[in-house]
């Protein structure tokens, strides 16, 4: 099964061995290369470290503490996930640059010299942005672990003189590293594989560099060659988690059943709101109100009948998505729990690494691989009945729902495993001493534990794939389109304001599933 | 439990469905790849099945992936046409030996020699000029007078640009090595850089709203995002500026088709590129977008007649497809990102 | 004033509508070890959290070395109050290794020191040589041993075990439950153990407390809790045993289908109850499995109706001749058949009787 999911990124990494491409490399070197390895350093840490800072510090705000709008922030801080990230940029740009209305309302107040208003033309600005689009992927597994650990592990730390802080560093924290890990993972992979946030605030990356290698250089084997830079990276911090965590395990014993929440009061209380408000209006409420207004001059002109095909059409594909990146992704989490051993371990965190890939790029490896197929499978149907069929599996909707599993199944496995974690192999041993195996182990035992873990990974896929543009693009049939090609179709012209009502309706269809699984992590 | 058999059931059909409902070719119609958005084709198509009863299948796209997926679909491909926004893309397809050579009178009359490709493998449809707009209230137009001329040490901290990443500045670019060689070219690509007023921008709308807000005062863009930005907010202190007027002439640019070398249906595409060059479409094609008729017998839209007249650059335009990567690497040079 | 390290005067702990603790007092002195024993729910375990400090007081107060710890609407947080606990479930921190887990407690000692206080806790629960395994990598004997080293390594002014044994199979029970009273008295901690499990009581505990609907119904020595119960749910609760119906004859004696036997009147140490009913009143008399001893030659006779096999001794149930029923724990090789009727004899200076009504 990995090794299936492994052949599109195969692709791209074989491909780069095709033609040589010394000249682009020696050019690369020369001019941009070394700035674009620092500022791809600088976006990664910056931005997986700040959304593991704020994911993990609201995630236990909302799950452990009480304070003034606790119950609203708990689901409302997950509502950012919804609007992809380039549209967060685009409106974060166009709010608070030199020509937006902040910067010209204080320019009327204070006159031409507003040079102290931090330029969000920068590295940091574009840090803060992509923090702000990305945390809630740690935010909802950090909450998803804290809900589920209990207070005992905190109380055993009271016992030995450690307080509630000191407690949480030590014992909550690591305790909920595996989910805190996954989401970071998550997040880095998201930061790298980005190429629409970075391409509004013209900040060079690998990312960039690929494409304009491919698109700018015509050189497709100079572009395969830096996304297999990119594996690299990815694949070394791989090793390296699995490597520290090694013998380590995540599993407690046994919960302690309701949750007490510590009681926030006074100044606490309400700077933990004001936080938990801030984060929600700069990376939801903003954005989409921005989004509603300029929907709102494009409805009359744009919206109709057609609207409810997109609609229905985005909901199909990511939640038929969502289904087959959950069984996957359990399969092969089960796989490596019968085989296990580091081999087996790092060859499935490899086939999660599509996540990483820019989308274009995974794009074209998942088509060539399609094509392949097609290929072989048409000459088979040539030699066995003498009828030519051209394409078979490429334009299918089957063909599409594979290559989404290819690239999603990193966040389904994340998500899906680190509840895992949970299970020690004595429940496995226990339950088929009770003759109870297989299938049913997994209805009876394992699912009721799993079961968060894999809505969590259902929500997070779906909108995943709802958001998806590379893929949806290369590998949809004809006159088959989705919310998200028309964003494209829109955007690439810059025209924003037609983009807004398809960038609404995909944001509103996103809540849905996002409100149903903070009722299910509430429970 | 029984719904999880209905899901299972439901799967099978839908896959089904799909898998072979998708992929039956009409006998009258052409499927085109298109990297110009569905807004700006999908009229014109309908006008040509109208007329001629063919029916037109597109899908859009990015230009380099378009082309990376005719290149894996090779013989398999169900394209008949490609089009694109530029002419570097048109020729990259050529070169990649993915388009067709064809013999077309009513083409090579409606379409001006510069404007298609030498072995006719291509052809412009639509004329995109990359000109110069400036503040009316802190530039003369007198002030300005060529591309070259914003290198000049006078416009020091008033230039605004777009990304090199975009492929109209590479085209631009491209064109100027052609004419002045890589070393002059990089000379001046590096008096522009160094004129920066901000780091170069993400899209062209943008470089006039920094401009209009007066962070700087002049900067490069394609007319038509000067049309619709000015549509939108006629009170903005810009005006378009036509260079190079004295000498070569004003850089273009097309948005074009070729057809495709494995094509089934190449009778009905000679059909639908005749037809694209015709006045009925030519209209809808250039004005849908304000862009400028490639067929020089056709007057642009009334709003875009206004900016005036200017002389082309007569060049071909293969030449940008030709030094494209050329010119990506001397911008990266000259620090231009 | 007193020399109780532990005080608990009249707490009440109360959940909602429900009452989980009603005013329950306790005291315990410095190396003591005192035991909670009790069916599930009785509130034990609310009792030790209390006593931690992870649940509020409704009404009363704690005293730690004369010390308020918990009053109403007042705690010392649990950190503070270096009391030690061992929790049922050991919640041993999964990420970190046996040394890790007990140094976990020593942030506040010098790092010299932790060393030596870990490697002393090894030694003590003799665990050195799986210092550094995960917790997951040992049995469950070897992780409740951690459990308790943890605890001890900050040299807790109080430790609470909370069930300590109940995940361990019976063999390992009892052995364990020595060798941890024999740490708790060589290291003089003050403990409090909660448990269901009374021979595990017994083996640790100097003072036990029978709890029941949040009340402790006798706070009292192994010995005492067994041949003075002062209520009858002790007496149930505590031990085997039947009752007997008999009549009061006078204040000290009353008449049974065994004969006329004298009543204790005094509980042995305290004169916290007195079991005194007026002459005539029908009792229940507490007989105890030891109280009847099998004489082939005694005329009394009794049928064998139950018997149960303990290796050394057997106990039976008998069923005398005027109906009653009592239990005798004979030496197993007097092995005698259901329905065999065998010679009984009576073997009690003082029996406990109960008035019928219930308490």
């Amino acid at each position: 099964m990995a090794t299936l999911v492994l052949i599109p990124v195969g692709v791209v990494v074989v491909s780069s061995f095709l033609s040589p491409t010394n000249d682009i490399w020696q050019h690369l070197i020369e001019t941009t290369l070394l700035n674009l390895l620092i500022n791809t350093c600088w976006l990664t840490l910056g931005v997986t470290s700040g959304s593991a800072l704020l994911g993990v510090s609201l995630a236990w705000f909302t799950a452990v503490c009480e304070f003034p709008g606790r119950r609203i922030f708990s689901w409302a801080l997950l509502l950012p996930l919804a609007i992809p990230a380039y549209v967060t940029a685009f409106v974060a740009l166009g709010i608070f640059d030199f020509t937006g209305p902040v910067q010209t309302l204080l320019r009327s107040w204070f006159g031409s010299n507003v040079s102290w208003f931090p330029d969000i033309r920068s590295r940091m600005g574009i840090i803060i942005i992509m923090i702000l689009a990305f945390y809630p992927y740690i935010y909802l597994l950090a909450r998803n672990a804290f809900l589920t650990q209990g207070k005992r592990s905190l109380e055993v730390s009271q016992s030995l003189g450690l307080n509630l802080i000191q407690g949480f560093f030590k014992v909550t924290l690591p305790m909920a590293r595996p989910w805190i890990i996954s989401g970071m993972m998550l997040v880095l992979m998201e930061t790298l594989a980005d190429f629409g946030a970075v391409a509004v605030f013209n900040y060079d990356t690998l990312t960039t560099a690929i494409y304009k290698a491919w698109f700018s250089m015509f050189s497709f084997s100079a572009a395969s060659q830096l996304a297999s830079l990119l594996i690299v990276i990815v694949f070394v911090l791989i090793i390296i988690e699995q490597r520290f965590r090694a013998r380590m395990r995540y599993s407690e014993t046994k919960q302690s059943g309701q949750i007490v929440r510590i009681v926030l009061v006074g100044w606490r209380a309400w700077s933990v709101t004001y936080l938990s408000f801030s984060v929600l209006f700069f990376a939801f409420l903003l954005p989409i109100a921005q989004l509603i207004i300029w929907a709102s001059h494009a409805f009359t002109r744009n919206f109709n009948q057609h609207y409810f095909e997109l609609l229905w059409h985005s909901l199909l594909l990511s939640g038929f998505s969502a289904i087959l990146i959950c069984c996957v992704a359990l399969s092969i989490i089960y796989g490596a729990r019968r085989h296990s051993n580091s081999a087996t371990n790092i060859a499935v965190r490899i086939a999660t690494i599509g996540y990483a890939l820019p989308g274009t790029v995974l794009a074209i490896g998942i088509f060539i691989s399609f094509a392949w197929l097609d290929q072989w499978f048409g000459r088979i149907i040539m030699q066995l009945f003498r009828i030519e069929i051209g394409s078979f599996f490429q334009g299918t909707l089957l063909a599409m729902l594979f290559a989404y599993a290819i690239r999603f199944l990193a966040v389904g496995y994340n998500s899906i495993d680190s509840s895992m974690q949970r299970i020690t192999s004595n429940i496995d041993e226990a339950s088929m001493g009770l003759g109870i195996d297989g299938f049913k182990m997994l209805q009876y035992i394992h699912f009721p534990v799993l079961k968060s873990g894999i809505f969590t990974a259902a929500v997070l896929v779906f909108i995943d794939v709802m958001k998806e543009m590379p893929i949806t693009l290369m590998t949809r049939p004809f006159d088959w389109d989705t919310l998200a090609i028309r964003i494209f179709e829109m955007t690439s012209e810059g025209e924003w304001e037609q983009a807004a009502l398809p960038a609404v309706t995909l944001v509103l269809a996103g809540i849905f599933p996002i409100m149903m699984l903070m009722k299910k992590t509430e429970q | 439990m029984l719904r999880n058999y209905f899901d299972y059931y439901f799967t099978v059909i839908f896959c089904c469905v799909t898998l072979f409902g998708t992929n039956v070719v009409h006998a009258e119609q052409i499927v085109v790849f298109s990297a110009r958005i569905e807004q700006l084709i999908k009229p014109v198509f309908d006008v040509f099945t109208k007329d001629t009863g063919i029916l037109v299948k597109f899908v859009t796209d990015k230009e380099g992936a378009l082309l990376a997926r005719l290149k894996t679909e090779g013989k398999n491909t169900l394209a008949d046409m490609l089009i694109t926004s530029d002419a570097g893309n048109l020729w990259e397809a050529a070169r990649e030996g993915l388009l067709k050579e064809v013999q077309s009178e009513t083409l090579e009359k409606n379409i001006p020699d510069y404007l298609r490709d030498p072995q006719r493998q291509w052809f412009g449809f639509s004329v995109r000029a990359r000109t110069i707009v400036y503040n009316t209230q802190k530039v003369k137009s007198s002030d300005l007078s060529t591309y070259e001329d914003l290198a000049d040490p006078k416009w020091r901290g008033r230039l605004c640009l777009r990304t090199s990443k975009k492929i109209y500045n590479q085209s631009l670019v491209a064109m100027m090595i052609a004419e002045h060689g890589e070393v002059k070219t990089e000379q001046i690509i590096k008096g522009w850089v160094h004129n920066l007023a901000i780091d170069p921008l993400s899209d062209d709308t943008k470089a006039m709203e920094f401009v209009a807000a007066g962070k700087c005062d002049v900067t490069l863009v394609n007319t038509y995002y000067y049309g619709r930005l000015i549509e939108k907010n006629s009170a903005l202190p810009l005006a378009i500026f036509w260079p190079n007027q004295t000498s070569t002439g004003v850089h273009v640019n097309i948005s074009g088709a070729g057809i495709i070398k494995n094509t089934r249906n190449e009778r009905a595409a000679i059909k639908l590129l005749e037809f694209l060059s015709s006045k009925k479409a030519q209209h809808l094609f250039a004005d849908l977008n304000m862009e400028y008729p490639a067929n020089p017998e056709i007057k642009p839209d009334p709003i875009v007649s206004a900016w005036g007249n200017f002389k082309h650059n007569q060049m071909n335009v293969a030449i940008t497809g030709e030094l494209q990567t050329t010119a990506v690497k001397l911008m990266d040079r000259a620090g231009y990102r | 004033m007193s020399t109780a390290l532990l005080q608990l005067v009249g707490i009440y702990q109360t959940f909602g509508a429900q009452t989980v603790i009603s005013n329950l007092s306790l005291s315990l002195e410095k190396g003591e070890i005192g035991c909670l024993l009790g069916s599930s729910g009785c509130g034990k375990t609310t009792v030790l959290r209390c006593i931690a400090g992870f649940e509020t007081l409704s009404a009363g107060e704690i005293l730690l070395s004369d010390t308020k710890i918990s009053s109403v609407g007042f705690s010392v947080s649990p950190e503070q109050r270096n009391i030690g606990m061992v929790f049922q479930d050991y919640a041993l921190f999964p990420h970190l290794t046996v040394a890790a887990n007990i140094r976990f407690g020593l942030h506040r000692m010098h790092f010299t020191m932790r060393t030596s206080r870990v490697t002393e806790l090894l030694e003590i629960v003799g665990l050195v040589n799986v210092a550094d395994k995960y917790p997951h990598e040992l049995s469950g004997g070897q992780q409740q041993r951690v459990a308790l080293a943890r605890a001890l390594a900050p040299r807790p002014n109080l430790l609470l075990l909370d069930e300590p044994f109940s995940n361990l199979d019976v063999s390992l029970r009892e052995r364990l439950s020595l060798e941890i009273r024999s740490i708790l008295k060589d290291q003089g901690t003050t403990t409090i153990l909660v448990t269901h499990d009374q021979n595990e009581a017994f083996a640790i505990a100097d003072k036990i407390g029978v709890m029941h609907q949040g009340k402790i119904q006798q706070w009292d020595t192994a010995y005492n809790l067994y041949h003075s119960p002062v209520s009858r749910f002790v007496a149930d609760f505590v031990g085997q045993g039947v009752f007997l119906t008999g009549k009061m004859l006078n204040r000290y004696q009353v008449e049974t289908e065994l004969g006329i036997l004298m009543v204790n009147m005094l509980h042995q140490d305290t004169a916290l109850n007195s079991y005194i009913y007026s002459e005539g009143s029908e009792v229940d008399v507490l007989m105890r499995p030891d109280d009847i001893v099998h004489d082939d030659i005694s005329p009394l006779r009794a049928i064998v109706i139950h018997k149960i096999f303990r290796g050394a001794e057997i106990l039976y149930t008998l069923r005398l001749s005027g109906g009653g029923t009592v239990l005798s724990l004979v030496a197993s090789h007097h092995n005698h058949a259901i329905g065999e009727g065998i010679g009984i004899r009576l073997e009690a200076n003082h029996v406990i009787a109960f008035s019928q009504v219930a308490l």
